[in-house]
C-alpha cells in the first residue's frame, strides 16, 4: 500500500497544444505526499497551463495526470469534468489573479467550497428546504468548519464582509482558505505570493507549512525564488513547455541548466535565483 | 375624500377644499394605481425567470415567455378538473392549482433547458439564442394544437371585492382577486428570497452567477444548479400564468410572447441580473402601462412600455438596479 511519500500526482509525458503553439512538451514530474513540490520557471514556460491541465480547466492534447489517494484509489484527471476533479479526486486549486465570489461574503465564500458534502448531507438539497434537523447540523459543522479557516488565516472579524471588499492580501489567504475547505488531497497554489509584502510572504510560509504538516500536499507555482527556496521540498522547472530541471532545492540552485534558462529568459529572475542560490 | 387626500399626503383642510371633480381624478388614479401594481406584480413574476437564467448563463431565455403560457394552461386545466372533481372550495382549488401548474411547469422549464440549452452549452453564443427562439415558437404551437387556438375563458372565481372609497359615483375598488394576487406574489417572492439568501441551493446558485468555472471547480455540479434555476424560474412563471388566469379570465396560445416581451423589458429595466431590480422593474412596467392606458391611450400602451427600454437601453445600460458587467477571465 501507499507509505507516506509515495507519488500522489504522477503527470506522464504531459502534452498541450494550441492551434501551432506548443505550451507543454512531453512533460512528466511526480508531486509526493507530503511534500511542497513548487513548479518555476521563466514567464510563459507553461506552469499555468501544466496547472490547468491538472484542475480540468484543459483537456490536455497528449499524456495522463494520475492521481493516487492514501487508499490507493486511483483517478485518470484528464478523463473528468472539473467539478468532479475537485469532489472526487479532491484537487483544489488557487489562481494568479484571484477569483473569489466577490459579492459574497467571506464566510459564504467558505460555505460555497463545502456545497457537495452538504447537498449529500441533506438529500440532494431537497429535505433541506423542508428544514430537516439532518441539515441544520450539516449546515452547522460546515459553518464550525469555516470559522475555523477564518480564524486561522485571521479573518473571523469580518466573516460578513463581501469577499471583493477585503484587501488584498486577505484575499490571497481567503482564496486559500476557500480551497482547503474542500479537503484536499492535493492543493495547487499559482504564485499565492504575487503581491503581498515581506510580512505578509512570512504569514503565507507559515501557513502553507502548516497545511502540508497537517496532510495535504502542496503544488506550488511561484516566482518568489526565496519563498519557493525556504519552503519547497521538491522543484521542477520549467521552460518553453519543457522540464529542464527536477530536484530538491539544493540541487535546482546549482543545476546549470536552470540558471541558463533563467540568465536567458530575464535578468532580474536569474538575480533572484542568483541570490537564493547564495547561502 | 379626506381620506384620499391624506393618502396622498395633503393636509386635511387642503383637501377638504378640494372641489368634487378633483376628487374623482384622485379617485381614479388611485384605481390606476391599484391596477397597476397588480399587473407589475405578475410582469415582476415572470421577470425574475429571466433576469435569473440571464445572471447565471448570460443568456435571454425567450421560451419563458411561453412557460407563463403553459403555466396558465395548466391552471386551467387543473380549475376545471377540480370543478368538475366537485372541488368547488375556492383557496383549496386555488392552492392544488397553483402547486400542479408550478410543479408541471417545473418539469417543462427542467426539459427545455436539457433538450434545447444544455447540449449547445460552450457552442457559439448565439446558439442558445436561436435554439430558444426555436423553443418559444415549439411551446406556442404545441398550446395551440392541444388547447385550441380560440380564446379560453374562465368564470371569476373570486368576484367583488372592498370599495376603498368614493368620489363623485367613482368608486375606488380593490378586488378580492388583487387581494390574492398580491399575497401569492408577496408569498412566492419571499419563499424565492429565502432560497436564494440562505439554502446551500441559494449559494450555489449565487457562486454560479459570479464565477461558473469557479463554482464548478469547488465541487458544485453547475449543470445541475443552472437546471434548477430553470426549474425555479418556470415555477414562478406558472404562478403569474395562474394569477394572468385568475385576473384577466381568459387566455389563449398567444399571450406568452406580450408578457414575455413585458417581462424581459422589466428586468432590462430594473437591472438584467439583479433580483430586487426585475420585481421593481415589474412594477414600474405595470404602472407605466395601466396609467398610459389610463390617461392617454389603450392602443399605445405597449408602444409607452417598449419606449422606456428603448429610453433605459440608451441612458442607462445597467438598469436601475443593475451592476456593471465585470470582466470575467
Amino acid at each position: 500500500m501507499a507509505t507516506a511519500t509515495a507519488a500522489l500526482l504522477d503527470v506522464r509525458h504531459l502534452g498541450m497544444r494550441f492551434g501551432g503553439i506548443v505550451a507543454l512538451d512531453d512533460v512528466s514530474f511526480t508531486a509526493r505526499r507530503g511534500e511542497i513540490t513548487a513548479v518555476i520557471g521563466p514567464n510563459g514556460a507553461g506552469k499555468t497551463t501544466a496547472f490547468n491541465c491538472i484542475t480540468g480547466f484543459y483537456r490536455p492534447s497528449a499524456g495522463g495526470l494520475h492521481l493516487t489517494h492514501a487508499d490507493g484509489r486511483g483517478f485518470a484527471l484528464a478523463a473528468m469534468p472539473g467539478h468532479l476533479i475537485a469532489r472526487r479526486a479532491r484537487v483544489a486549486r488557487t489562481f494568479q489573479n484571484i477569483r473569489l465570489f466577490a459579492g459574497m461574503t467571506a464566510l459564504e465564500n467558505l460555505l460555497v467550497a463545502q456545497h457537495a458534502p452538504l447537498m449529500a448531507a441533506t438529500g440532494l438539497g431537497v429535505l433541506a428546504i423542508l428544514g430537516l434537523g439532518r441539515y441544520r447540523a450539516a449546515e452547522r459543522r460546515a459553518i464550525d468548519k469555516a470559522r475555523m479557516w477564518l480564524e486561522r488565516i485571521d479573518l473571523l472579524a469580518r466573516a460578513d464582509d463581501p469577499a471583493g471588499a477585503l484587501p488584498y492580501g486577505a484575499q490571497r489567504r481567503l482564496e486559500i482558505a476557500r480551497a482547503m475547505c474542500l479537503d484536499p488531497v492535493l492543493l495547487c497554489l499559482d504564485e499565492p505570493a504575487a503581491g503581498l509584502n515581506p510580512r505578509e510572504t512570512a504569514a503565507l510560509d507559515a501557513l502553507l507549512l502548516g497545511i502540508r504538516d497537517q496532510g495535504c500536499s502542496i503544488l506550488l507555482i511561484e516566482h518568489d525564488m526565496g519563498m519557493v527556496m525556504r519552503i519547497s521540498d521538491h522543484i521542477v522547472v520549467l521552460d518553453h513547455g519543457r522540464k529542464i530541471g527536477d530536484g530538491t532545492p539544493a540541487e535546482i540552485r546549482a543545476d546549470p541548466h536552470v540558471i541558463a534558462a533563467y540568465l536567458g529568459e530575464d535578468d532580474e529572475s536569474a538575480d533572484a535565483l542568483a541570490r537564493a542560490a547564495a547561502p | 375624500m379626506l381620506w384620499l387626500g391624506q393618502g396622498l399626503g395633503l393636509g386635511s383642510r387642503q383637501a377638504a377644499s378640494w372641489r368634487i371633480t378633483q376628487g374623482v381624478g384622485l379617485a381614479y388614479a388611485l384605481q390606476q394605481l391599484i391596477n397597476g401594481i397588480t399587473l407589475g406584480m405578475i410582469y415582476g413574476l415572470i421577470a425574475v425567470g429571466y433576469t435569473m437564467v440571464y445572471g447565471i448563463i448570460g443568456m435571454i431565455n425567450f421560451a419563458h415567455g411561453d412557460v407563463f403560457m403553459i403555466g396558465a394552461f395548466l391552471s386551467l386545466i387543473a380549475l376545471s378538473g377540480l370543478a368538475s372533481l366537485g372541488i368547488t372550495a375556492v383557496p383549496l382549488a386555488l392552492a392544488i392549482t397553483l402547486v400542479f401548474a408550478a410543479a408541471l411547469a417545473a418539469l417543462y422549464g427542467w426539459t427545455i433547458e436539457r433538450v434545447a440549452y444544455r447540449p449547445l452549452r460552450g457552442s457559439f453564443r448565439l446558439a442558445p439564442l436561436i435554439s430558444a427562439i426555436g423553443m418559444s415558437i415549439t411551446l406556442q404551437n404545441f398550446a395551440q394544437v392541444t388547447q385550441g387556438a380560440r380564446v379560453k375563458p374562465l368564470a371569476p372565481l373570486l368576484p367583488g371585492g372592498l370599495v376603498l372609497t368614493r368620489a363623485g359615483g367613482f368608486a375606488v375598488q380593490l378586488s378580492w382577486m388583487q387581494i390574492a394576487i398580491a399575497i401569492t406574489t408577496v408569498l412566492c417572492l419571499g419563499l424565492f428570497t429565502w432560497l436564494v439568501t440562505k439554502t446551500p441551493l441559494g449559494r450555489a446558485m449565487r457562486a454560479c452567477e459570479q464565477d461558473l468555472k469557479m463554482a464548478s471547480l469547488l465541487g458544485i455540479d453547475t449543470d445541475r444548479t443552472i437546471g434548477l434555476t430553470f426549474v425555479i424560474g418556470a415555477a414562478l412563471a406558472a404562478v403569474a400564468g395562474l394569477l394572468f388566469l385568475l385576473y384577466y379570465g381568459a387566455i389563449d396560445f398567444y399571450i406568452g410572447f406580450v408578457a414575455g416581451v413585458k417581462a424581459f423589458t422589466a428586468a432590462v429595466l430594473g437591472g438584467i441580473g439583479s433580483l430586487p431590480g426585475a420585481v421593481l422593474g415589474g412594477l414600474l412596467i405595470g404602472l407605466i402601462e395601466t396609467f398610459w392606458s389610463a390617461y392617454f391611450s389603450v392602443q399605445y400602451k405597449d408602444v409607452a412600455a417598449f419606449s422606456i427600454l428603448a429610453i433605459t437601453l440608451i441612458f442607462l445600460p445597467t438598469g436601475l438596479l443593475g451592476r456593471a458587467d465585470v470582466e470575467k477571465v
